[in-house]
């Protein structure tokens, strides 16, 4: 109870003192998530309607496997995008491991399949609510897509998310590729790992309520920008 | 006027679900101009037939041919319960516009004059799932006569509607049908049909049974169904 005590102050006073330190690593935090889940979007979502359009042979199994990608351990991701990015990977000349970069790419694999499965499922609803007009209107492919996902787009935020809260979440992963090197590579999750294993809980902790409230905000910044768009429920 | 997608033959058209057969064989052809009612008891296979023709339901036997090979580019459909999109009524209108690439100003002045036509000009920014029955019936009708389609399809358009909406839409088919919009349409309201139909297409479960020009149909319909359904029995 004790050190959750301590937890709270520290964060308070790395808070109201404006830790500098504090806030690089926040806004890398940020910075590498926010990224990840916008390029994860960008693929996700127009795949999931896709997926929800069109109807092909193996279109079971792709969601199916899409589901299974769900579940992806993010560490075996970050073992594998090393591998990739490693000096002697395929990559390798890149010179991408230890980078944000290459944390963005891993958080991309991690959070763009479930962006994907949640995208899907909402547009399939609205897909069957809207497939005979669409038909009938003789709209294109991509016009399909383009309509579910605009019409649909309160889910879909929804979806990116839950992506957001995976990635900010995240810590296997983006310690293999990135390396939680300080002033580079180092982000919340990591540097709450790496100041738990020295010992330091109240830090670790103070930390943990940052990343905590970051993550709050974002998902209220979100809600709130999506309700003042929107002039009701439909 | 001359209208380049018909005539529409069906030549033993056949409509199957999961090996069972909804409608057909069928035998039809439909030419000309006005409105065609098809009209029939619940289950006849009028909504089956209207989906087929506009290329919703694959034949599966048999042939099904317009005059040109897209026509469903020049068709709109109403649907029997209407497709709101999640979009205000000005987006609804515009959208079918917006689709062919028309351009942004031509869009909003067209669908504004569409939403006055039918009574909606207040309604604009209003979702348009949050309409009325019978305004959404009156939208879904504006939405398809927006790119001024050669043959409209409706199913039942006033199903659930009393009878101040009822003459508000069979005003609008009228104009339609006056701007040279071929009408194919089902009911099973005898009332309506005797109002707006030009033709008499008459199905009992899966057949079409008689076909005709209205008046002969009203005045001596051929068959004893025919007759057993415009004197109010029950036709099975
Ligand atoms: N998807 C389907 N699967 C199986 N049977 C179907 C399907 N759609 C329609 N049917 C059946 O096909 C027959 C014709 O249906 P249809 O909807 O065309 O009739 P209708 O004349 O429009 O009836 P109503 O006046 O009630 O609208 C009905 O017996 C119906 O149960
Ligand atoms: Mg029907």
């Amino acid at each position: 109870m004790n050190e959750i005590a301590q937890g709270v102050e520290a964060a308070f006073w790395l808070l109201v003192t404006f830790d500098r330190d504090l806030a690089e690593i926040a806004l890398r935090s940020l910075q590498v998530t926010v990224t990840a889940v916008l390029i994860a979007s960008l693929i996700g979502l127009p795949f999931g309607a896709w997926l929800a359009v069109r109807r092909f042979r193996y279109r079971r199994l792709a969601i199916a496997v899409l589901n299974a990608l769900m579940g992806l351990p993010p560490v075996v991701v970050g073992l594998i995008v090393y591998l990739l990015l490693s000096r002697s990977g395929p990559f390798g000349v890149l010179g991408l491991l230890f980078t944000p970069t290459a944390m963005i790419i891993a958080q991309v694999i991690i959070v763009a399949p479930l962006i994907a499965s949640i995208a899907h499922q909402s547009t399939r609803e609205l897909w069957a609510e809207y497939h005979d007009l669409l038909i009938s209107l003789n709209a294109s492919r991509w016009q399909r897509i383009k309509t579910l996902l605009w019409d649909g787009r309160r889910a879909l935020i929804t979806a990116a998310l839950a992506g957001f809260g995976r990635g900010i979440g995240e810590v296997g992963a983006i310690m293999i590729v990135g390396g939680n090197i300080d002033h580079a590579t180092r982000v919340l999750t990591t540097a709450i790992a790496l100041e738990t294993g020295k010992g330091d809980f109240a830090l670790a902790l103070g930390l943990g309520f940052v990343l905590i409230g970051l993550a709050l905000a974002v998902n209220i910044a979100t809600h709130m920008l999506s309700r003042t768009e929107r002039e009701g429920k439909w | 006027m001359v209208n380049a997608l018909l005539p529409v033959v069906l030549r033993g058209a056949v409509v199957r679900k999961r090996g069972q057969r909804l409608v057909g064989p069928i035998d039809l052809t439909l030419d000309g101009q006005g409105i065609t009612i098809i009209l029939g008891p619940n289950g006849a296979g009028k909504t089956t037939l209207l989906r087929a023709m506009h290329g919703l339901e694959r034949v599966a036997s048999g042939r099904l041919e317009w005059a040109i090979p897209d026509a469903q580019a020049h068709q709109a459909f109403v649907f029997q319960t209407p497709i709101m999109m999640r979009r205000s009524v000005l987006d609804n209108l515009s959208y079918p516009l917006r689709l062919a690439g028309r351009a942004q100003s031509d869009v909003v002045t067209a669908a504004q004059d569409a939403a006055r036509a039918i009574g909606l000009q207040d309604k604009l920014n209003l979702p348009a799932p949050r309409l009325s029955g019978g305004e959404k019936q009156k939208l879904a009708l504006a939405r398809a006569l927006i790119c001024a389609p050669q043959v409209l399809f409706l199913d039942e358009p006033c199903a659930s509607l009393d009878g101040p909406a009822t003459r508000e839409i069979e005003a609008v088919l009228q104009q339609a049908k006056a701007d040279g919009t071929r009408i194919i349409m089902s009911t099973h309201d005898i009332g309506q049909a005797r109002r707006l139909a030009d033709e008499i297409v008459f199905m009992v479960s899966g057949r079409v049974v008689q076909t005709g020009p209205a008046q002969a149909f009203f005045e001596a319909p051929e068959t004893t169904q025919a007759a057993a359904f415009l004197n109010g029995d029950i036709v099975e």
